[in-house]
């Protein structure tokens, strides 16, 4: 109990650090909403030039594209600070952390709260609502489940890659850029139908790594349409079982790189 | 409090050698360092650029885990059992900051109450104890990236003991200050050791922290312990030694002796000279000089620290 | 300094103009060789080039193949693949991304250093940004067309004339890109934290450049303006129409005339800012 105080207090610090900064921090929180404005633009655009993409139409690829978003939007709010943890290394903060008689994780992650990252997702959300009023969709009690679930197994399996990916800087400091090809092309990837990818880029990302059940399934369960590439209906239901076992991977990773960064030092 | 045996951490380190072939070389950055440090005492832990020091620090910390040989701080060991340990010491790093850059100072030792789950009376003792000897109250809502190095400095210090460790490490906790801030610092952790109820353990490269707070000494160089005792021992086993400078009225004669000291200094024409005592007090040192010469000025100068330890460092 | 006289400096005996185009080799030269020595980040930032290069392809690709007569905006499969492709190279040639700093050197006051040497600061930036921009044509330029090539039909240029046009409007995206780049980080001088300004370029780039898509899919007219108006398409979509030869001869020589234009005004602007800052630099101090 006392432990999760402290976590809360850490937080309330790192909010007002960020509002002591007041004009950057309104100008961050716009682009913030920006970022996730363009990303669902890009789409409607592209449907300007056909009405189907992949075999799906506007609303349909929305629908993927806004549990993606908002998914993704939670997941960086809540752990996207993890991929400056290179910075971290490389400055030796990380030994800072290492003394205080907390989780290296929480508290890293508590360093830099994003309140700015906090309107991307009723952004999201709000996407989401709008995909959900165009489609028509069959309600029944599994599907308003799934429809609560998807995104957050989302955020959950997205958090997990952020992780994954940062910890790779325990054993290559200079990882540089290499951690956006998972977390921000996950996300790209995951904001549109899989159908449009060729067959062995799909199968890395979307099966060998997960991405498929981040939206696509769950969207194809939710419009009860049968998956084109031939999973089975209960597929779109997978995907917080498959956030699950993404977060798992994600926690050994951290480990076994806390254990690296404790025998190798900075 | 503190016990190492043959304490080791080696990094893997990779040499290009060659244009495209890499080596792997074990560099041994700590190759056996064994201490035990009592409750109460007050250490310095000194040592050329890249002996070790840090990295012995991070390994009583918790931070790093050793590669060999055993550790142990408040009975506990430091990796395995991090989060306790870290309940019972404090940490300064002299080149990083533990506070909240952008919140003003007090709302860091108050965020560092939380995580470190004090009662509020007892923080706030403290506090208040901190305050009064580092004279915190002028800077205490300003954010800490606008403070002093100095100021920070003393807030560094105060974080570092608000849950009244029993350990308390500091990592070159003077460097960069001016002289003031230096003696603020210092006088402050003289005072705090004078207590006893704190475990000091410091490095640092000025040597006058370590002649105005250590009683104990540790050199380390390449990794290992060339020295472990006082500072007179330190003295004695280099030979080090008290030395008399003497303005005198006449030019001292030629082949002139001071029974039980060297000559070891000639200048101005032999106006100014300086001996080296080897067994011989100082008065006793005087009283032979002064029969043989006149003398216009006359001091005894102590041995200087800087040069023993360069001394060691080059051997 | 070694067995020489400490003699006085003396000013080169060079003609003053060949003297400054020496010094601003110089200075592409150190630009080129600070970037040899992040090689890791290099391999790093280009493969997740390449990444996003398969998913921007594929997607596009599948609107192609949706599109009546496939050929949405005017752009066939293979152009639109080379619109991609070209299009990952680019991304770090003519950087896109947070630049930021001169706003650090700004904002910490080390920018001091810079007005102390013989060299304005602008001339100093920019030959800098030109050396980092040739070394990013040669290292991360090449590696997403090479895999871009082997694993899509790319467009071959059908006029010769499309080669040298297209460096040409490489060289000139450059020049804008450091201008607005150059403009954002200004900005420090006046309100001390750029990060809000540059976050702004950052996304307003990204997309209003043609990165996320060719911008000859939105309306017309909201194209024209935007090529008109804004000096974004010139950073980006310009220099890939080029190379995609989406346009005849007249329409592409155009286009470059206008990033040529857009070069001219950028540093104008870029120069009048810097000495307005310098002046109140000097009156007001750091």
């Amino acid at each position: 109990m006392g432990e999760l105080r402290a976590y809360v207090a850490l937080a309330g610090a790192q909010a007002r650090s960020a509002f002591s900064y007041r004009a950057s921090f309104l100008i961050e929180l716009v682009g913030n909403v920006g970022a996730t404005v363009f990303d669902v633009l890009s789409v409607l655009v592209l449907f300007r030039a056909t009405d189907r993409i992949g075999g799906f139409d506007l609303p349909e690829a929305l629908l993927m594209t806004s549990i993606t978003s908002s998914g993704f939007a939670l997941a960086d709010f809540a752990v996207g600070n993890v991929d400056r943890l290179k910075t971290y290394v490389r400055a030796g903060t990380l030994d800072a952390v290492l003394v205080r008689p907390l989780g290296a994780l929480p508290q890293l992650l508590l360093m830099d709260l994003p309140m700015r990252k906090m309107l991307r997702v009723v952004f999201g959300v709000t996407v989401l609502a709008v995909a959900l009023g165009l489609n028509d969709v069959d309600w029944t009690p599994a599907r308003v489940l799934l429809v609560t679930l998807a995104p957050l197994s989302c955020a959950v399996f997205m958090g997990s890659i952020f992780v994954i990916s940062a910890s790779l800087a325990f054993w290559w400091v200079e990882s540089g850029e290499i951690g956006s090809a998972f977390t921000y092309g996950g996300r790209d990837f995951a904001s549109y139908p899989i159908t449009v990818y060729g067959p062995a880029f799909r199968g890395l990302f979307a099966y060998a790594l997960g991405f498929a059940f981040v939206a696509y399934q769950p969207a194809l369960a939710l419009l009860g349409r049968p998956d084109p590439l031939g999973l089975p209906a209960w597929a779109g239901f997978a995907s917080p079982l498959v956030a699950i076992g993404a977060a798992t991977v994600a926690t050994i990773v951290w480990r076994i790189g806390i254990r690296q960064y404790r025998s190798t030092g900075s | 409090m503190i016990k190492t045996k043959d304490l080791q951490k080696n990094f893997a380190v990779r040499v290009k050698s060659g244009r495209f072939r890499r080596e792997k070389r074990v560099v041994e950055a700590v190759a056996g360092v064994s201490l035990s440090i009592e409750a109460g005492e007050m250490v310095g832990y000194i040592g050329p650029n890249g002996a070790g020091k840090s990295t012995t620090l991070k390994m009583l910390t918790g931070v790093l885990s050793p590669s060999g040989g055993e550790v142990e701080v408040c009975g506990l060991q430091p990796v395995p059992q991090r989060t306790r340990l870290a309940l019972r010491i404090g940490v300064v790093f002299g080149q990083r900051s533990q506070l909240w850059w952008d919140l003003p100072l007090h709302e860091s030792f108050a965020l560092l109450r939380h995580i470190y789950r004090v009662p509020a009376a007892e923080h706030a003792a403290r506090l208040r104890r901190c305050r009064d000897l580092l004279d915190l109250d002028d800077f205490l809502d300003t954010p800490v990236r606008q403070l002093s190095l100095g100021q920070r400095m003393r807030g560094e210090l105060t974080a570092a003991l608000l849950h009244g460790p029993r350990v308390l490490f500091l990592d070159e906790p003077t460097i960069g200050l001016d002289v003031v801030s230096k003696q603020a610092v210092r006088s402050f952790l003289a005072e705090l050791g004078a207590t006893g109820d704190v475990t000091l353990v410091l490095t640092t490269h000025d040597l006058a922290d370590i002649e105005r707070l250590c009683e104990r000494l540790v050199v380390i160089d390449h990794g290992r312990v060339v020295h472990d005792g006082t500072i007179e021992a330190l003295h004695a086993r280099y030979g080090s030694r008290r030395s008399l400078v003497a303005d005198l009225s006449s030019p001292l004669p030629e082949g002139f002796v001071l029974p039980g000291a060297t000559l070891v200094g000639v200048e101005a024409d032999r106006h100014r000279v300086t001996f080296a005592l080897d067994g011989v007090t100082a008065g006793a040192a005087v009283a032979d000089l002064v029969t043989a010469v006149a003398i216009r000025d006359l001091s005894v100068v102590e041995p200087d620290i800087e040069d023993v330890v360069a001394r060691l460092y080059a051997s | 300094m070694a067995g020489k006289d400490a003699s006085v400096l003396t000013i080169s005996p060079d003609s003053p103009k060949r003297s400054s185009i020496t010094t601003f080799g110089a200075l592409v030269g150190s630009g080129f060789r600070r970037y040899t020595t992040y090689r890791q980040a290099t391999i790093a930032g280009t493969f997740t080039n390449i990444v996003f290069g398969y998913l921007r392809c594929y997607v596009l690709l599948a609107v192609a193949a949706s599109t009546l007569g496939g050929r949405p905006a005017g752009y066939d499969r293979e152009q639109l693949a080379t619109y991609v492709w070209l299009g990952q190279g680019l991304l770090s040639v003519i950087m896109l991304w947070a630049w930021s700093e001169l706003a650090e050197r700004i904002r910490t006051g080390d920018v001091a250093a810079d007005l102390l040497r013989p060299v304005s600061p602008l001339t100093a930036y920019l030959a800098a940004d030109l050396g980092r921009a040739g070394h990013a044509m040669l290292t991360r330029f090449i590696p997403p067309v090479v895999v871009g090539a082997l694993c899509f039909p790319l467009h071959v240029p059908a006029r010769w004339t499309t080669v040298p046009l297209f460096l040409l409007s490489v060289l000139l995206a450059v020049v804008v890109s450091f201008g607005c780049r150059y403009l954002v980080n200004a900005t420090a001088y006046w309100l001390h934290d750029a990060r809000g300004p540059i976050l702004l370029w950052v996304l307003g780039a990204g997309v209003l450049g043609g990165l996320y898509f060719p911008l000859r899919l939105l309306p017309d007219w909201l194209a024209a303006t935007l090529w008109l108006a804004t000096p974004l398409p010139s950073i980006l979509q310009t220099p890939l129409d080029v190379a995609a030869e989406r346009d005849g001869p007249a329409m592409q020589a155009g286009l470059v005339g206008l990033q040529a234009c857009w070069a001219v005004v950028l540093l104008t602007l870029a120069w009048i800012v810097q000495r307005r800052a310098e002046r109140r630099l000097v009156v007001q101090g750091g």
